[in-house]
This record gives C-alpha cells, sequence and structure tokens, in this order.
C-alpha cells in the first residue's frame, strides 16, 4: 500500500508540472499577440524610423525562434527545453539566461520563506494548543482578538505599516532590499548580520499575520478533540492532565495543522510574492515585479513554472512525511 | 418587527457578526456620502497640485499625477468591491454548482472535479493569475479583470461545499426525499441548498474577500486596470513613486486604512456567518 500511496502522489506531481508547462505555452498564444513583432516595433519606434525589411526580419527571427514550424513541435520543443530549466534568453537583461536571473533570486526566496514559515506555523500551532488548554493562564485569552484581526490582513499591508513605523518613523531597520548596497556579498559576519538585519521586517509581517491563522486553526481543532469521547475516557481513567493534553488532544489535532500547511504553501507564496515587492527584498517576487513592468515574458513564465514545480516539491515531500504522522493515512483509499 | 427585534438580540450575542456589518456598513456611508460630496472626477490625473498633505480643500491630501485622494479613495472603493463581487459571486456559483454535482452524484465525475479542485489549490493562485493577465491585451477594464479572478475564483467553494454535502446526503431527509421518488436535481434545491444557505453565504463571503486579495495583489504587481483608481492601483503608484521612503504618508495611509475596513470588515462577517452555519462554535471563545 505504501508504494502504492507514494506513486499517486508522485503521478500528482508530474500532472501539475505538466499542466504548469502547457498553461504557459498555450496562455500567450491564445492572446493573439506577436512577442517578435511586438517587440521590433518597439524598438523601431524608440529608434525613431521603421525599417522597410521589418516584415522580412519579423520572418527571419520567426525562422530563428521556431515560431514558423507547426504548434504540436513547438509545443514539444517547449516540453523538452523545460524539462531541462531551459527558459531562454531573459528579454529585458539579454544576453543573461532567464535560469541565472532565477537561480540568484531562489536562495533569497527559499530563506525567508522557509524561516517563515517554519516559525509561524510551530508559534502558531503551539500558540492554538495553548489557547485552548484548560491550564493556560487567563491573559492568554487576551491575544485571541489581536490575532483574529491580525489574521484578517494581507502580508504585505503590515509589511507597510510595519516598514513605516520601524523603518522609516523610528529608523531601527533598514527599509529597503536585502543588504546595504555597496556591500560586497560575502560569508563574512558584517555581511551576514546585513543580510538578516534587513530580513527581519519581511519576516516579521509574514510571521504576525501567518501566526494568526495558525493558532486558530489549531485551536478550533483542539476544541473539537477535546469533545472526543477517548478523551473522556483517559479523563475518567485519571491520566495526568499534561498527558492528555499533549498525548491525546495535540497529537490528534496536530494532524489536520500539517494536511493545511500543505495546502496553504501556495497562499503563503502568493502573499510573499508582494511582501519582497514592497520590501525590494532580491527574491523570487522581485525579479518577477520587474519582468512584469519590463514585458519579459520568458522570465515571468520561468519564473512561474520554476515555483510551481518548487512548491510541488514541497507539497510532494509533506505528502510523503505524512503517513509518518497519521499511519491511517497510507491505507485509506482516498 | 418582532423579527427586527430578534434580529437585534441575536447580533449582541454574535458579535463578529455585529463587528463585521457595522465595519462594512461605515465603508459603503463613507461611499454614499462621498459621492453626493466629493466631485469623483478629480480622481484623474493632473485635477490636483500634486504632492500636498492634507488640507482643508484636499482632505486625504493628493498624490504626485495630481489626483485628489479622497476623490480616488471614493471612486476606487466601490471599483474594488465590484471585483471582488462579481468575481465571488461567479466563484461560489460555479464552485457551489461542481460541489453539489460532485458529492451528490460520486462516482467519475467526483473523481475527476475532486482530482482538478486539489491540484488546483496547491497552485499558487497569484501567480496563475499573473500568467493569465498578462497573456491578456493591454488595457483591462475593472469587469475583464474580475473575470480572470474569478478564473480561479471557484476552487475553494467547490472543496469546501463538496464537503459539507457529502455529510448532508447522509442524513435521514435527504433518504426519504430520494425514496419518495424526488429526482437529483430537486433534492439538490429544494433540500440540500436551503440547508446550507448560511454555509453558502459564509463561502460567498470568504470567496469575495480572497477576490480583493487577488485583485489587489495583481494591481500592486502593475496588472491592473492601469486608469482606473481602484485601491490596489493606488498602491501600485505608492511604491511605484517610493511615496513611503519619500515621507508622504497621506499617500498610502488612506488606501491602506480602507483595505484594512475591507478585509476586516469581510473577515467578522465570515466568522460571524459560521456561527450561525455551525452553532456547535457558540461555546467557543
Amino acid at each position: 500500500m505504501r508504494a502504492d500511496y507514494l506513486a499517486r502522489r508522485v503521478g500528482v506531481f508530474v500532472l501539475i508540472v505538466w499542466l504548469a508547462a502547457t498553461l504557459n505555452f498555450f496562455l500567450p498564444r491564445l492572446s493573439g499577440q506577436d512577442p517578435v513583432r511586438a517587440t521590433l516595433l518597439q524598438q523601431a519606434s524608440l529608434g525613431g524610423h521603421v525599417q522597410t525589411g521589418l516584415e522580412a526580419m519579423v520572418k527571419e527571427y520567426e525562422r530563428r525562434f521556431g515560431l514558423d514550424r507547426p504548434l504540436w513541435k513547438q509545443y514539444v520543443t517547449y516540453l523538452r527545453d523545460v524539462s531541462r530549466f531551459d527558459f531562454n534568453y531573459s528579454i529585458s537583461s539579454y544576453p543573461r539566461t532567464v535560469n541565472s536571473i532565477i537561480a540568484e533570486a531562489i536562495p533569497w526566496t527559499v530563506g525567508l520563506l522557509g524561516i517563515t514559515t517554519v516559525l509561524s506555523f510551530t508559534i502558531g500551532t503551539l500558540l492554538g494548543a495553548l489557547l485552548a488548554w484548560p491550564g493556560a493562564p487567563r491573559w492568554m485569552r487576551l491575544l485571541m482578538p489581536p490575532l483574529w484581526a491580525l489574521h484578517a490582513i494581507p502580508f504585505f499591508l503590515l509589511g507597510l505599516i510595519l516598514m513605516y513605523l520601524l523603518a522609516f518613523r523610528m529608523q531601527l531597520l533598514p527599509m529597503f532590499g536585502g543588504y546595504t548596497a555597496g556591500a560586497f556579498p560575502g560569508l563574512t559576519l558584517t555581511f551576514v548580520g546585513d543580510v538578516i538585519a534587513h530580513s527581519i521586517l519581511p519576516a516579521l509581517s509574514i510571521v504576525l499575520v501567518a501566526t494568526g491563522g495558525w493558532a486558530l486553526g489549531m485551536r478550533g481543532m483542539m476544541v473539537t478533540t477535546q469533545g472526543e469521547d477517548y478523551v473522556t475516557f483517559a479523563e475518567a481513567k485519571g491520566l495526568r492532565r499534561l498527558t492528555i493534553f499533549l498525548r491525546y488532544c495535540v497529537r490528534n489535532a496536530i494532524l489536520p495543522q500539517t494536511t493545511a500547511l500543505a495546502l496553504a504553501l501556495g497562499n503563503i507564496l502568493s502573499g510573499a510574492v508582494l511582501v519582497e515587492v514592497i520590501f525590494g527584498y532580491p527574491g523570487v517576487g522581485t525579479i518577477l515585479f520587474h519582468a512584469i513592468r519590463e514585458n519579459d515574458h520568458f522570465l515571468i513564465q520561468g519564473i512561474v513554472f520554476t515555483v510551481i514545480v518548487a512548491l510541488g516539491v514541497a507539497t510532494l515531500i509533506l505528502d510523503v512525511l505524512y503517513p509518518l504522522l497519521d499511519p491511517r493515512i497510507s491505507y485509506r483509499r482516498t | 418587527m418582532r423579527s427586527a427585534t430578534a434580529a437585534l438580540h441575536y447580533v449582541r450575542r454574535n458579535i463578529s457578526l455585529a463587528v463585521g456589518i457595522v465595519l462594512l456598513l461605515a465603508l459603503a456611508l463613507f461611499v454614499g456620502i462621498g459621492h453626493l460630496v466629493v466631485d469623483t472626477g478629480k480622481s484623474r490625473p493632473l485635477s490636483a497640485p500634486a504632492v500636498r498633505p492634507p488640507s482643508a480643500e484636499h482632505p486625504f491630501g493628493t498624490d504626485r499625477q495630481g489626483r485628489d485622494l479622497l476623490a480616488t479613495m471614493v471612486a476606487g472603493t466601490p471599483l474594488t468591491l465590484r471585483i471582488g463581487f462579481i468575481a465571488g459571486f461567479l466563484g461560489v456559483g460555479i464552485g457551489s454548482l461542481l460541489g453539489f454535482v460532485s458529492a451528490y452524484y460520486r462516482g467519475t465525475v467526483d473523481t475527476v472535479i475532486r482530482g482538478v479542485v486539489d491540484i488546483g489549490l496547491t497552485v499558487p493562485g497569484l501567480l496563475v493569475l499573473i500568467i493569465i493577465a498578462v497573456s491578456v491585451k493591454k488595457g483591462l477594464t475593472v469587469d475583464q479583470m474580475a473575470i480572470i479572478v474569478a478564473s480561479l475564483a471557484w476552487l475553494n467553494p467547490a472543496r469546501t461545499i463538496r464537503a459539507q454535502v457529502l455529510s448532508l446526503r447522509e442524513r435521514g431527509y435527504v433518504e426519504v426525499a430520494r425514496l419518495s421518488g424526488m429526482s437529483g436535481p430537486e433534492i439538490i434545491v429544494k433540500e440540500l441548498m436551503p440547508n446550507l444557505l448560511p454555509y453558502l453565504a459564509a463561502t460567498l463571503v470568504n470567496a469575495v474577500s480572497s477576490a480583493i486579495l487577488a485583485s489587489v495583489g495583481l494591481e500592486v504587481l502593475g496588472l491592473g486596470p492601469i486608469d482606473s483608481p481602484t485601491l490596489g492601483m493606488t498602491l501600485y503608484w505608492v511604491n511605484f513613486n517610493a511615496a513611503l521612503i519619500n515621507g508622504w504618508w497621506w499617500w498610502w495611509s488612506a488606501p491602506l486604512a480602507i483595505i484594512l475596513v475591507v478585509f476586516l470588515g469581510l473577515f467578522f462577517l465570515t466568522v460571524g456567518l459560521d456561527e450561525i452555519a455551525n452553532p456547535r462554535l457558540r461555546r467557543a471563545v
């Protein structure tokens, strides 16, 4: 059964990757835009005159990019290129490849998202469990309303507020970018400190919002589990309250939380893209923003595809780890 | 009259619902009165002096392109809400249709719909919307924007409604209806839907809220209807002109405050509606 479960998850992953590539290929073509002609015309108008050989040039470029071949041949070539993560050259910063630009941005985003997601999930889950525990101190209940309110706000709005208060007014932290302009990137203590200082605000705006969501979800699950018969039975047996809390309630309530995590990754990422844009953090979101501004279609498609694949991998890992937490899952046919 | 007082009594117990309604009513008042008092034409560029802090003449100040920000907010808030409502209604309409059909009939239809929804939900929505918005021709209108956002807005409703119907379809009264010869669509419309009404309402509010979030996100990235003064576009110009670093606080605080009110209002409304739909939650909080 385990192999069966694994095969199904990997199958879903392959399907996601294929769908992402296919969307990337067909959507821009559906719109009927002609990227070559548009780019050449734009350049011609920038130069102030339209060359007489424009039509011939369009033909030549289309031949070079393979745009004159039948659609299915283009599609097959595209799938082959994409499976090797070859997304062509960037239009806006030619002659750099899309690949090299994305590769530079990915560590930033993975670092920011990885740390904030782990932090907010852990803190939120713990907090949510404590909020539902009868033995928790009274003042903890006061945390609920602010958690609720924060949870409803998009990451980047909180980011704007934090940026204004902590960076602009109080000047406690740097406002913009991933490191001080002109700093020499390297594994020195000053540079690492600089990067951390620049990451605090973007990270904080994600953690503060996301923690509330996890805490609310966990608390809800805890309330449900506490009403279960096995908990009443454990109480009747006279087990210690802490044992009941940890082994009977938390252990069970944490399962749906983990499922929710796999589903929430996409939303967290969508939100983080905007946080990066607001803070000019040199991750995938910011290069995506610039690519949109410069109309760099190859770069946009490359980023979207890479991110979908990366998230697919993350979900796959969570799916594979999930049976370790909940042994029932790999045997249940869903 | 008696039902009105009863409703008031209920709202007193359901504080989240009250908070949500009050926030959204305040927003509606702001827009309504604003449309009567303020000349929304001033939301166009070059209709006011550039970058002025709030004053008697321009209570919310003006931006760098010479828009009066009060007029921009009055004109832009309904546009943003419009995107949210169109996309939200389309999303819940399509989503709940799929959810009902999928959960009631089960079988192959269910497998396909559930598969599509599960895959669709793991993909980061904003990025797919970006690809769609980039592919569509330039110069989007507000309504086209709403339809783009709606293209993914049905996923979540389909999932939640399906889960609800799955548990409802085994109930006794559904069984009785089936045995007494009611057809599938009839059972869905006459038996299942009325019982899920509060739930559908909560799903709708949720969908509107996520649609607004998605549209504001696209707009902040510069993919919105460039010449409409929606809240997201205002934030795009804020970012574009680095208003925060330049200390033009009034430029971003107005749209920010309104977006906060929108999201908080919709959130508390959902929580309140959830409480109606699922009374067991009442003992919580």
